[in-house]
């Protein structure tokens, strides 16, 4: 398993940058891909498919539900489009479109969440996004994905456009650390575990991913044994692999870049209290706005450090052994 | 309560689009849109829930599309190079069903499920469950962005297929509406036409009195749309102005069709009421005593 990730993590690298890159690489394969932007495809990144592509993106303006809503009709027309905007205004403004048109009716529009969590980070909370896994996970029909870094931006993106039904994904504004060898192959809807471990398995998704690795070789130099799992798809859930995790490490640390309520932390939340119920801490930024800053230092301020899963760890090991 | 069954109904004739507009077509659709009227009625009546006001206005516009302008397939209603019908106004929609169902799309005994436990006729479209129903709706505002949409796949394959999109004018009180007409604009899709059911009546009042939209021309002509303004009731009149909408090229068309809520039935007619309410006995009797006699007047 530990094939997967580098060791020691490698260098910081631009995750909107290879999200750039893979679309292009998607559009010299598939010619039914267009991309669409709310004018924020310099931010996105999503402004390299237009240069190569500038017959097959669209920009619609500052205008997310029309962003959604042209998308649905060129999806009628059997186009693949890749909507993108930044990820609150998918999950806020634009989210009556998204939950009649995708959603209830099954339009197979993708949805690009450009600076997901805290990443647009001096912009501040208006521009933050920490509800959204929460909100799209309560509609019914949709299928939700957070990458961890570069090179899962290029091995989901074609899966993500070959995938029957609208699909949230989230991008990361920032660069940051690259986790994953050429041998990771994810598939939608199936967890990863990275790391094997029998005392605790934390499961993360996104930049926390990254996170965990590093707390759990802190944890082993304790000689806590951390397995580590990545749960890049949010919903459907690898409710299988969770409870198999349940069952053999009898605790669980979740870390996510969103708020601790209604996202990965509540969806495992939901499955372990019917499936398996154990110990169970939840990493995330709490039910809370942040504020502007450095992305790292925010990071640490609002509980997203890897400090913090060593410590959520170290509680739920506590409850473990007391139970 | 009695209902009293549809006119039994052999297969339409279609007059596929290029018919030349004899009287005898003009005829024919004007009466048939009477009687899907009639057809309206027994549904809304039938299950005690509906839109019977919206569903009458369009009652023309909506027969002349599908029995005429239309290229569409009802044994293949996803084929791929039909024209589409964005019908944005959906809770309207039992005019829809009625037209489309009258056209092939699906069974005429099927229509007085409406709304009921299990139907493919749901309350509002829903495009999975529905043959020939293409989006959504209900939720107002979409039509215009959604044909934008479809109108630029269009072009992409070089088809010449249309996409019509049917609004209400309250629906134009929605800021997407406005967004959509953007997109439209900017991209030149003179392969979408929208057509306004302009009936004036919305669900509180006159549209003058809940968001007054006038100058409406004005407007669309402001966002760059060419206009054309009809009697939304005469049949005439609509065929021809879906001709000129074919002459236009470089920007959108919009049709605005000057219509009357509840139309056909006199104690309906203008009065917001009737938009979602439902008759009672007398007035059912009433109401499809009148549609009769409106469609009588087409049958020489």
């Amino acid at each position: 398993m530990e094939s997967l990730i580098l060791n020691p993590l490698g260098a910081a690298t631009s995750m909107r940058k290879a999200y750039g890159e893979a679309l292009v690489e998607l559009g010299h394969k598939r010619d039914d891909v267009v991309v669409l932007s709310a004018d924020v495809q310099s931010s996105d990144f999503s402004y390299m498919f237009e240069a190569v592509f500038p017959s097959r993106f669209f920009n619609v303006g500052i205008a997310e539900p029309a962003l959604v809503d042209v998308a649905v009709g060129l999806a009628n027309g059997g186009k693949i489009p890749i909507a993108n905007t930044f990820a609150f205004l998918f999950a806020t403004r634009a989210l009556e479109m998204v939950r009649t048109h995708l959603c209830y009716a099954g339009a197979n529009v993708k949805l690009a969440g450009a600076y997901a969590g805290l990443s647009d980070s001096f912009d501040g909370p208006t521009h933050q996004t920490v509800a959204d896994l929460a909100i799209f996970r309560s509609l019914p029909n949709i299928t939700i994905v957070v990458l961890a870094d570069g090179l899962a931006v290029k091995r989901f993106l074609p899966q993500i456009a070959a995938w029957k039904g609208p699909v949230y994904f989230r991008v990361c504004r920032n660069d940051v650390p690259a986790v994953f060898t050429e041998d990771y192959a994810p598939e939608i809807g199936k967890g990863i575990t990275l790391i094997e471990g029998e005392d605790v398995t934390i499961i993360a998704c996104g930049i926390m991913v990254a996170r965990a690795i590093e707390a759990a070789r802190k944890l082993s130099t304790l000689n806590i044994h951390a397995r580590v799992v990545e749960m890049h798809t949010i919903k459907p859930l690898d409710s299988d692999l969770v409870t198999r995790c349940a069952k053999e490490t009898r605790a669980i640390v979740t870390a996510e870049e969103h708020s601790i309520i209604g996202g990965l932390g509540g969806a495992v939340s939901e499955c372990l209290s019917e499936n398996c119920p154990v110990p169970l801490e939840r990493v995330g930024v709490q039910d809370t706005f942040a504020e502007c800053g450095p992305y790292l230092e925010l990071l640490e301020k609002y509980g997203l450090g890897v400090d913090a899963i060593v410590t959520a760890t170290e509680r739920v090991l506590a409850r473990k052994n007391s139970s | 309560m009695t209902v009293s069954s549809p006119a039994p109904a052999g297969p339409a004739l279609v007059y596929p689009y290029g018919t030349r507009h004899t009287q005898e077509m003009v005829a024919d659709l004007s009466c048939r849109a009477w009687e899907y009227r009639a057809q309206v009625l027994r549904m809304v009546y039938g299950r005690q829930s509906g839109h019977i006001g919206g569903a009458f206005s369009i009652a023309e516009i909506l027969t002349c599309l599908v029995f005429h302008q239309l290229r569409l397939d009802p044994n293949n209603p996803q084929w791929p190079d039909r024209d589409r019908l964005v019908f944005s106004k959906g809770h309207a929609c039992a005019m829809l069903y009625t037209v489309l169902a009258h056209r092939g799309f699906f069974p005429v005994s099927e229509l007085p499920t409406f709304r009921a436990l299990n139907t493919r006729l749901q309350g509002h479209p829903e495009p999975l469950k529905t043959p020939g129903v293409e989006v959504a709706a209900g939720p107002l505002g979409h039509g215009v962005a959604i044909g934008a949409g479809m109108a630029l796949a269009a072009r992409m394959e070089g088809s010449r297929r249309k996409i019509y999109a049917i609004l209400g004018d309250g629906e134009l009180n929605s800021g997407v509406i406005w967004e959509g007409l953007m997109v439209g604009a900017k991209f030149s899709l003179d392969n979408l036409v929208a057509i306004v059911d302009y009936n004036g009546v919305q669900q509180t009042g006159t549209t003058h009195h809940v968001m007054p939209t006038e100058p409406i021309a004005d407007k669309w002509r402001s966002f760059n749309w060419h206009v054309i303004e009809i009697h939304g009731h005469n049949v005439a009149e609509i065929l021809m102005a879906l001709d000129l909408a074919d002459e236009v090229h470089g920007r959108p068309v919009v049709i605005i069709a000057r219509t009357t809520k509840g139309k056909g039935v006199s104690f309906m007619e203008n009065v917001p009421a009737w938009h979602g309410g439902v008759p009672t006995s007398a007035q059912f009797d009433a109401a499809l005593a009148e549609l009769e006699d409106g469609a009588a007047q087409w049958k020489a």
